[in-house]
This record gives C-alpha cells, structure tokens and sequence, in this order.
C-alpha cells in the first residue's frame, strides 16, 4: 500500500524489504521478554532445582530443530540464487523435521513425570508449550510460504516471504537454545 | 452500504467464530476423554480466540490481508465519506480518528462509573451500591481508564499526527495498522460484558490469589487485556520503523518535532514492556483453566512472582501514558510561546532516559508486598533518580514558557496545565518512592490521588490539548473558542479541587478500593464527591463543542495557529496523500523568530516559478 502510493505522488520510493526486515527484528525484541519473563519465572520459582525428565527425548528434539535451522538456511540461500527447485524440498524438510520436533514435545508431555498442579511442572508445561505454539505456527507460515514456493511466485528479485518466515524460524530456534539447558541440563 | 457491510460482516463472523471455538473446545476434550466436554472457561477461551479471528476477516481484513496469505489478489474496500470510519480502512488519519473518538467513548463511559463510585463514597456507611457492586464498578473503571490512557494519546493523536508531522504518506505498515485498532472493539466487548458474568473483583491490577480462586469475569479480562497488549505492541513496532524510516529527505533526528521524539520513546517502551502484562495474565489464566501451580504457595508458587511481572510491564506503562502527554505539551507549548524550544536536546534526553529508566524501578509497587528489604534501597534510588529527566522535561517547558509571546488559546491552556498538574503529581510521588512514608501511604487514597494527578493531569490534559490542537486540521473547522476555554478552566479547576482533596483522607489511612471508611472523614469524602461530580459535568461542554463544531463551526483554514511544522502546511483536513508535493526539510521546525529560517519547503510545487516556502511563520 505504502509503495503503491509513493509511487503515484512522486515520494521518495521506500524499500518494502527494509521496513519489513526491521519490523520483524523489532517483533523478535518484543518477543525476546515474553520468553525472557518465563525464563525468568523458571528460575524464581524453582531456582536450579529440576525433576527428572527424558535426556535422550530431549537431546533428539534439539538436534532435530536445530538441524530444521539448517535445511531453512539452506532453502534461502537456495532461493537467493533463483534454485526454485532446491529451495522447494528444502522447506518442506523444514515443515517435516518442525512436525516431528512438535510430535516429541507432544510425547514428552504424555510420559512426563510430574503434574502441572506443582510448580515445577507448571513451569515445564508452560515454557515447552508456548515455545511450541510458535513452533506450531511458524510451521503453518512456512506451509503456507511453501505452497506459492511451489507455485514459483518467488525467485531471487522477490523472495520477502521465505526470508522472513524463515528468520522467524531461525528466532524460534535460538529460544530453544536458552530454554533446553534450562529445563534439561541445569544441576 | 460498505459501512454496514463491514460491520455486520465482522458481528456475523465473530458470532460464528465464537461459537465454532465453544464447539472446537468441547470437541477436542470430548475426544482427548475428558468427562465433561463443556469445561467452562477454557471453552470461552477458545470461543474468544475463533470470534477474534473471524471479527477481524469479516471487517474487512479478509480482503485487503488474508487473502494474500494464500497467494490471492487483495482488493482495497473503497468507501467513501463517512462510512470509511466503519470499515478496514488503512489510511492513518482514518485510524486516528477512529482511535480518537472510540476512546473519549470509552473515557466517558468509564467516568460515568467514576461518578457512581464517589456517589457512594459521598458518605460513610453503604448508599446504593453493595460491595461486590462496588468493587466491580472500580475495577472496570480502573480497566477502562488504563486502555484510555495507554491508547488514546499514542493511538488517536499519534497515529493522526505523526507521520503528517515527518512528512510521509501514511505509516509504514499500513494494513497492520489498521488491525491494531480493529483489535480495539472485541476488547471493549471483553472487558464491557464482565458486569453481566460476575464483575470483576481484582481491581485492574488482578492480583493472585484472588484473581486465581475468584469465580467471577476474570478470564474475559485476561482475554480482553492480551488482546489490548497486542493492540500496543503491534502499534509501537509500528511507530518505531516509521519514525526511523518514513522522514521526509532533510527531517534528520536532530530536527524531530518534540511529539515524534516523545511518541518514538514511549513506542519503544510499548513495543518491549507490554509482553510483561501479557505473561502476567497468561499465567493467571494457566492456574485458573489448567490448574497450575504459579502463584499456589502450597504447590510450589509464589504470589510474589505475579507482582514483579506484572509491575515489571505496569510501571513502564506510566510512561507510555504520560511521555505522549510530555510530548504534546511541549509540541503546544513552543508553538504558542512563539519561540524556539528551550532546551531541545534536554527533552530528548530526558525522554530517552525515561526510557532507560522505566524498566529498573518496577518494585517500588511493591515495598510493602513482602520483598526482601535488600531490594528497597535500590529501587527507592533508582524511582528517585527519574525525577532528574521529568526535571528536564519541566526545564523546557519553562524555559520556553519564559519571556515568550503567549497565546493563551484552548491547547496552549491545557498544555500549560500538563505542566502544573504534573507538577503537583511528582511532587506527591516522591512520598511515595521513600520507603519511610510509602510504608504508611501505601492502598490509601494518597496514591489515588498521586495517580489521578499525573495520569489525568499529565496525560489527559494533554490529550485534550492534542485534541483541540488538531481538531481544525481533522475536520477543517474551528471550535468554539469561548465554549472550549470554559471547558478547560472548568475542568482544570474542578480536577485540582476533587484530587488535591483527596490527599487529605488518604494521610489519615483511608484506604481505597473499599465502599466504606470511619464516618470521621464524611466532609472531606462528600467535597471530592461534590468536585468529581462536577468534574464529570465539564465533559458534557465539550462533547457538546466537538459535534456542534464539527456540523457547523466556521472553515479553519490550512494553518490557524501560524504554526511551522509540516502538517499545517497542508489543507484541512489533508488529501488521502497527505503531501501533494513531497516536501524537503531545511531547518529546525521551532525558530521562530530567527531571521531566515525556514522548516519545510515544497520543492515540485511552483507559483509563477518560485518554488513555494511552506512554514516559514516566524513572528
């Protein structure tokens, strides 16, 4: 809307790209205290106590989002470079490895061993669950970013929507990355 | 009929929304083998999320946003006249007026419950309202209030104002523009249907347990306040890449009108300390629905933990709500002071330090909460120490005020007492900070009055200010001057007598939130009492001179008030454009007075071969 009425009335043309870039980063900061408040939160109530959880589950999800960091990476570059086909079974790689990591939070929930009616519980479920809302709607926008991928709406002039969605990835991951040590690997 | 169209689409969608989520809920407990499908509030839950989504894509935003989500064309809803103001309309001056005027509503309404409580606190013992009543009177009063004062100056004025005032064409994300406020109705909807579920019983604060073990409209406030938190956050971001990104060639940081630097520091604080509020509220509604142990002490919790987050967002939240007010003061003030402002980089300075400083204060809500006694000295220093930016505010202010040429119109009034009342605001505030007398003071109506003084006193005069100031560029006519300064002095007198008075009750140990208090303190109760009442009178004025004037007030012209800056360089009210001509920045936008100065210039726009000066002015 913006660039279509600069253009018609002879403005300074804005970039898109640019204000879409930094209204995203400024979206992560924003986002970056909602999970630093519940991290927060993990540490005041319970300090570094922990109850038992699954090690081996917890390590093969981490792996596994991290490795989905990779293959977004990999579909990006991919469409940087016009390689439609690549960048194509790259995300989708993404969508499959998000869906299994969701799949093993999911499994982790149903053997954990402790309630949410105590607070270390209370904690777990809900730093775990709201990490994964995100990882659930961030699979969601790169679904829908891979459906007009496959289309061949994007290609290395105009590919906003793939970088976007996947530094949204990108940030859901590194959140990932304070929340694992936290909940598995503190005492 | 776009208007109609939009609006009984976003009813009929958020009804079917509403319901599909009740069902979606009940579906998914049904399968997942709870015993009972309909588990109360999680399906209300769901309800108001569906209802939300489905609001917002039958108000217009299906066809201008989502459809481009799966790769459809968009089509603009062109409506024209007054029935832009009914439908998903992306041009901020629209949006400003939608903020605007659904907000004083809101105010109006919310001090009509105002007066029903100083009804009541009119004399000691119960009059007409029971506890539960009285409580749920305050609390949506509280509620309401804290919406206006987030929102109305940010959302009306600034989305009005600012992108005019840095000379772009509309704000840099337009449509999510457009969503921030539409967002705005189905909370109203939220936090206006709790009298009718139970009331609420938490005050706006919500502080657990009570807000967890309460059986009452709790969860549409949590509802209702996250939506408005993402409302804020969405409309900071906003701000923020407009601000750094949207100035017109020459408008460098250095040549900001105040208000643009005032609005860029409090979208900051909006943008980041809101998620606070959201987490706050996000664990209340876990212990209720999922029966978490947060804020159970037996468990595990700690109520403790709810107040540090929730104050960790609530006391930067006084800033969003009163920098707006700082900013809009001393736009004003220089403008009707004739005279460059006093101190220009100061009031920079400050504003970014109110910033850096809102968010290491927060526990002085908190002194008499039970937390550890290392924390008090350093809270209590670091509330201090924010009095030496809001000093610097008040040095500019002066200094500009100081031999100036003033112009004592309606805005430059209320501007004028921004800085008296807030005046009077700090200096109550600073009893507050010390742990020695907030111990005493604290849950007294001494902090009432302290917050009612520089809340409504520093924003909403300000937001009047704003208002009156802008009213002959929104609508293209003039007030009635004579009906507006009566408003004002009306206002400005009954708010000193009604909140001054209210300290001295609250020294002798009147607590607030209570119905009741010891019949000593009769008189000085029924004289607030008296004042709010006719406080309350003073708006029906200016509703009164904001429609008759609208109708029927005389044209204003492009730039009543002489005033430089760009957005009186243009007609009233200004083209769907803005700029017909884009327009170059050469100086900065308050020198009157300095021989040769000129702020912005029209470059493409020609008279007989002379590119036209714009905002030239200087008196």
């Amino acid at each position: 809307m913006a660039v279509a009425a600069s253009a018609a009335h002879g403005h300074a043309t804005h970039n898109p790209v640019r204000f879409n870039r930094l209204g995203l980063w400024l979206f992560f900061f924003s986002e970056s205290i909602l999970f630093g408040l519940l991290l927060t939160t993990r540490f005041f109530l319970e300090g570094i106590e922990r109850e038992h959880v699954d090690q081996h589950l917890g390590l093969a999800i981490t792996i596994i989002l991290l490795l989905s960091s990779l293959t977004a990476f990999t579909a990006e570059t991919a469409i940087e470079h016009n390689n439609q086909r690549v960048a194509n079974w790259f995300l989708m790689a993404t969508i499959v490895l998000g869906i299994i990591f969701a799949a093993g939070v999911g499994f982790e929930w149903k053997t954990a061993e402790f309630s949410r009616h105590e607070a270390f519980g209370s904690v777990f479920f809900t730093m775990t669950g709201i990490h994964a809302a995100h990882v659930v709607s961030g699979i969601g926008i790169l679904f829908l970013v891979w459906i007009q991928l496959k289309r061949g709406k994007f290609n290395s002039k105009n590919h906003w929507p793939v970088s976007g969605s996947v530094m949204y990835w990108h940030f859901v991951d590194v959140v990932w990355v304070f929340f694992y040590p936290a909940l598995y690997l503190v005492k | 009929m776009y208007a109609a169209k939009s609006v009984s689409g976003g009813i009929g969608l958020g009804l079917i929304g509403f319901y599909l989520g009740l069902g979606f809920i009940a579906l998914l407990r049904w399968t997942l083998g709870y015993p009972e499908p309909w588990g109360g509030e999680i399906n209300i839950i769901g309800g108001y999320i569906f209802g939300l989504i489905g609001w917002l894509m039958g108000v217009g935003m299906w066809g201008i946003w989502g459809r481009e989500w799966f790769g459809q064309r968009t089509y603009p809803r062109k409506a024209p006249g007054w029935q832009r103001y009914f439908t998903f309309n992306t041009d901020h001056k629209v949006i400003g007026v939608q903020y605007t005027v659904t907000f004083i509503i809101v105010f109006l309404l919310a001090g009509a419950l105002a007066m029903m409580m100083r009804l009541e606190l009119a004399n000691s013992g119960m009059q007409f309202l029971s506890h539960a009543q009285y409580n749920g009177t305050m609390s949506l009063h509280g509620t309401l209030m804290i919406a206006v004062a987030v929102a109305a100056v940010i959302g009306g004025i600034g989305n009005y104002a600012i992108p005019l005032l840095i000379g772009a064409e509309d704000m840099a994300f337009p449509r999510l523009n457009a969503l921030t406020f539409w967002l705005v109705p189905p909370v109203a909807v939220a936090l206006l249907s709790t009298p009718f579920l139970g009331g609420m019983e938490t005050g706006w604060t919500a502080y657990p347990p009570l807000s967890v073990t309460t059986n009452s409209a709790q969860i549409m406030f949590d509802l209702g306040i996250i939506t408005f938190g993402l409302t804020s956050i969405l409309g900071g971001l906003n701000f923020l890449v407009t601000i750094m990104f949207m100035r017109a060639p020459g408008l460098s940081w250095g040549r900001l009108p105040i208000f643009v630097w005032a609005i860029f520091a409090t979208s900051w604080i909006a943008l980041l300390y809101t998620q606070g509020f959201a987490v706050a509220l996000l664990l209340i509604a876990l212990d209720r629905v999922a029966g978490m142990a947060f804020f159970n002490s037996t468990a595990g919790g700690d109520p403790l933990l709810y107040q540090h987050v929730f104050w960790f967002y609530s006391h930067p939240a006084v800033y969003i709500m009163v920098l707006p007010g700082f900013g809009m003061a001393l736009e004003i003030i220089a403008h009707f002071s004739r005279k460059p402002l006093f101190a220009y980089r100061y009031a920079v300075g400050a504003f970014l330090g109110i910033l850096g400083l809102s968010g290491v204060v927060w526990a002085h809500h908190m002194f008499t909460a039970g937390i550890p006694n290392y924390l008090h000295g350093p809270f209590l220093v670091a509330t201090e120490l924010i009095s030496v930016p809001t000093g610097l505010v008040f040095l500019s202010a002066l200094g500009t005020i100081w031999m100036g040429k003033l112009w004592l119109k309606t805005p430059m009034l209320f501007a004028l007492a921004v800085i008296f009342n807030f005046g009077c605001g700090g200096v109550t505030g600073i009893f507050l900070a010390d742990v020695p007398t907030d111990i005493h003071l604290q849950d007294t109506y001494f902090v009432v009055a302290h917050f009612h003084y520089t809340i409504v006193g520093g924003e909403i005069f300000g937001l009047f200010a704003g208002i009156y100031y802008y009213f002959p560029k929104i609508t293209g006519r003039m007030y009635n001057e004579t009906l507006g300064k009566l408003q004002f002095w009306w206002m400005f007198i009954a708010f000193n007598v009604t909140f001054f008075t209210m300290h001295l009750p609250g020294v002798q140990g009147m607590n607030r939130r209570i119905a009741d208090y010891q019949s000593g303190l009769d008189t000085v109760n029924l004289i607030v009492s008296l004042s709010g009442l006719f406080l309350g009178a003073s708006f029906i004025l200016f509703v009164y001179n904001m429609i008759n004037s609208w109708i029927r007030g005389p044209l204003a012209g492009d730039n009543p008030w002489q005033v430089r800056t760009l957005e009186w360089q243009v007609s009233s009210p200004p083209p769907l454009e803005n700029f017909p001509t884009p327009p170059v920045v050469q100086g900065h936008p308050y020198d009157y007075g300095v021989p040769g100065s000129v702020h912005g210039v029209f470059p493409g726009q020609k008279l007989g071969g002379v590119p036209v000066v714009g905002g030239g002015g200087g008196q």
